[in-house]
């Protein structure tokens, strides 16, 4: 939450490579997005954008419809890169490693960085089936063991309680801030490093919202997470850092407190004041 | 809302309903009168024998086991043959080969093979199998069979993957699966019972066909089950003994048809029940 965030020196957007931050207490760039640029067909969806994503630290991304916050999401993971017509350019390291080289094992990246969709969705199988089809996707553990990492994943997406006595039942069963824990449930059960929420509580009503919010803010002392939102209430809870996009560009970025009290540039301002978007 | 032009509104209306239920009721009444002739003439000669006992000489009784049997191995087999071919066409077309250009060709070629008449199928067959063996068999009828479940399930299978949510492909990508395993675990789940009901499509829709066979497995009035040699099947038999002088033959052609309009019709019902299942899901 923000308070964390306050414990943080203020971190103005640094680009350059993490050893330009002399302080040991500085969060660790997890994710540089340097000057990337995104293209659905021959429409620029992002105009060179530059921003970092910390490690262990919720970073939430703002801005009216249309403004490239999915996008600059699914470039992160690669989702992009089902579609044909769809390309980025620039540079996103994760870890040091260039996440765009075309050469990247593309399942590698994936299990490193974990995706949550707007709308629930959960596979046509059981909750159990759900959340084992990505544990074993990564191995074969014995039953006993896959039982256990079930339940473990479970409990930590706060969804233990309610489901573990229909654990065959069928996840499309769920209702729908239910099924949105059990698809975050199944994304840790990955092991990610990375977790990417994308709108995960547009679909959901105010008391499953506050689950998952009270959820990201348990998960952020494992994760990085990136979370697109159009709540601005919601950006001011869960994250530590906010970036503000608009038209394609990053407006600005910075400490989420800094930024909904005294943001500097008039856009942001509007924005956050409910003015436009 | 008493104006002239209302009144004239629901005139036109009441014309065209009735118009509407006339036609639909046109239809059901001829549907109606084929399996009601098929039910009085048919259920006649239906009895143990008939699934007991090879199709006789003129003049004797018996039964249409052979072409029972016949319809049978020549049906399965060529669902066999015919369904994974099909199905993995129809898997590359709305999984990996989505926006390829060659995808939308396959499409075209795949509907004129969908609605091209089924005696040119047993012609082309006749060409590259019967002629070159020399002889009629079973094999050259299996092929002609599974040639026309290819488009069927092809066709549904595209259909039904491509009603699969995008979302729930990305979902499954998003966690690190391979393609393979999104289709096998995923998306063939999701559309299941959509896939199923394309193969009993394509079973009902060969097992009623006459045309292929004259030319490729032909007929046969004995026992055999040598997929080498001639073998007999339901539509065949019906052909012969319905045209035949003997009434003791036609009667069994009469009971050969209405067996397969209601094994056909079963199908289709169960078809119909596993895709509004599909539905409602």
């Amino acid at each position: 939450m923000m308070l964390d965030a306050m414990d943080n020196p203020v971190t103005t957007p640094q680009p350059t490579t993490v050893s330009a931050q002399p302080d040991p207490a500085a969060p660790v760039e997890k994710i540089s997005v340097r000057n990337l640029r995104f293209f659905y067909g021959t429409s620029e969806a992002l105009h060179g954008v530059t921003l970092p994503f910390y490690n262990r630290h919720v970073t939430a991304l703002i801005g009216p419809s249309g403004c490239g916050k999915s996008t600059l999401l699914r470039v992160l993971n690669r989702m992009y890169d089902l579609y044909p017509d769809q390309r980025a350019e620039g540079e996103v390291m994760l870890d040091g490693l260039n996440i765009l080289d075309p050469s990247l094992d593309l399942n590698v990246l994936r299990s490193k960085v974990g995706m949550v969709f707007q709308k629930p969705t959960p596979f046509p199988m059981s909750i159990y089936d759900n959340i084992a089809f990505g544990i074993r996707l990564y191995g074969r553990p014995a039953r006993s063991e896959l039982d256990d990492r079930v339940e473990d994943v479970l409990q930590r997406a706060a969804l233990w309680d309610e489901v573990k006595d229909k654990l065959a039942d069928s996840g499309l069963g769920l209702s729908g801030g239910q099924q949105q824990r059990l698809c975050i449930a199944r994304t840790i059960a990955v092991n990610p490093e990375v977790i990417l929420l994308d709108e995960p509580c547009s679909a959901l009503d105010p008391i499953s919202t506050s689950k998952i919010e009270e959820l990201i803010d348990e998960l952020k002392a494992s994760y990085t997470i990136a979370i697109v939102t159009h709540n601005m209430q919601q950006a001011a809870r869960v994250s530590d850092y906010t970036a503000f996009m608009y038209l394609g560009e990053l407006v600005e970025f910075g400490d989420t407190e800094r930024i909904f009290t005294s943001p500097e540039h008039d856009r942001t301002q509007g924005y956050i004041t409910g003015r436009y978007g | 809302m008493t104006g002239p032009l209302y009144v004239r509104r629901k005139l036109v209306n009441r014309i065209v309903t009735a118009c509407s239920i006339g036609a639909a009721g046109l239809g059901l009444l001829f549907l109606f009168l084929v399996l009601w002739t098929l039910v009085t003439h048919g259920f006649a000669g239906l009895s143990f024998g008939v699934f007991t006992h090879n199709t006789p000489p003129p003049g004797s009784a018996g039964g249409l086991l052979n072409a029972i049997v016949g319809s049978l191995i020549m049906t399965i087999i060529g669902t066999l043959i015919g369904t994974p071919l099909g199905l993995f066409a129809g898997t590359y077309m709305a999984e990996y080969g989505k926006y390829a250009r060659i995808t939308s060709v396959i499409r075209f070629i795949n509907d004129v093979l969908l609605s091209a008449p089924s005696i040119v199928v047993g012609l082309f067959v006749y060409e590259i199998m019967v002629v070159p063996m020399g002889h009629f068999s079973a094999w050259a009828g299996i092929a002609a069979l599974s040639i026309i479940v290819i488009p069927v399930v092809l066709r549904t299978t595209e259909d039904m993957l491509s009603l699969v949510p995008g979302g729930l492909r990305e979902a499954a990508i998003a966690l690190g699966a391979p393609r393979w395993v999104v289709i096998a675990k995923v998306s063939y789940r999701a559309a299941l019972s959509g896939l199923v009901t394309g193969v009993l499509l394509a079973v009902a829709r060969i097992s009623g066909e006459t045309a292929p066979l004259l030319f490729t497995a032909l007929n046969n009035q004995f026992w055999s089950t040598d997929l080498n040699a001639p073998m007999g099947s339901l539509p065949a038999i019906i052909y012969q003994f319905a045209l035949s002088p003997y009434e003791e033959w036609q009667r069994l052609a009469w009971t050969g048809a209405l067996l397969i309009t209601f094994a056909v019709l079963g199908l289709n019902a169960f078809a119909r029940l596993l895709a509004a299942r599909q539905r409602s899901k």
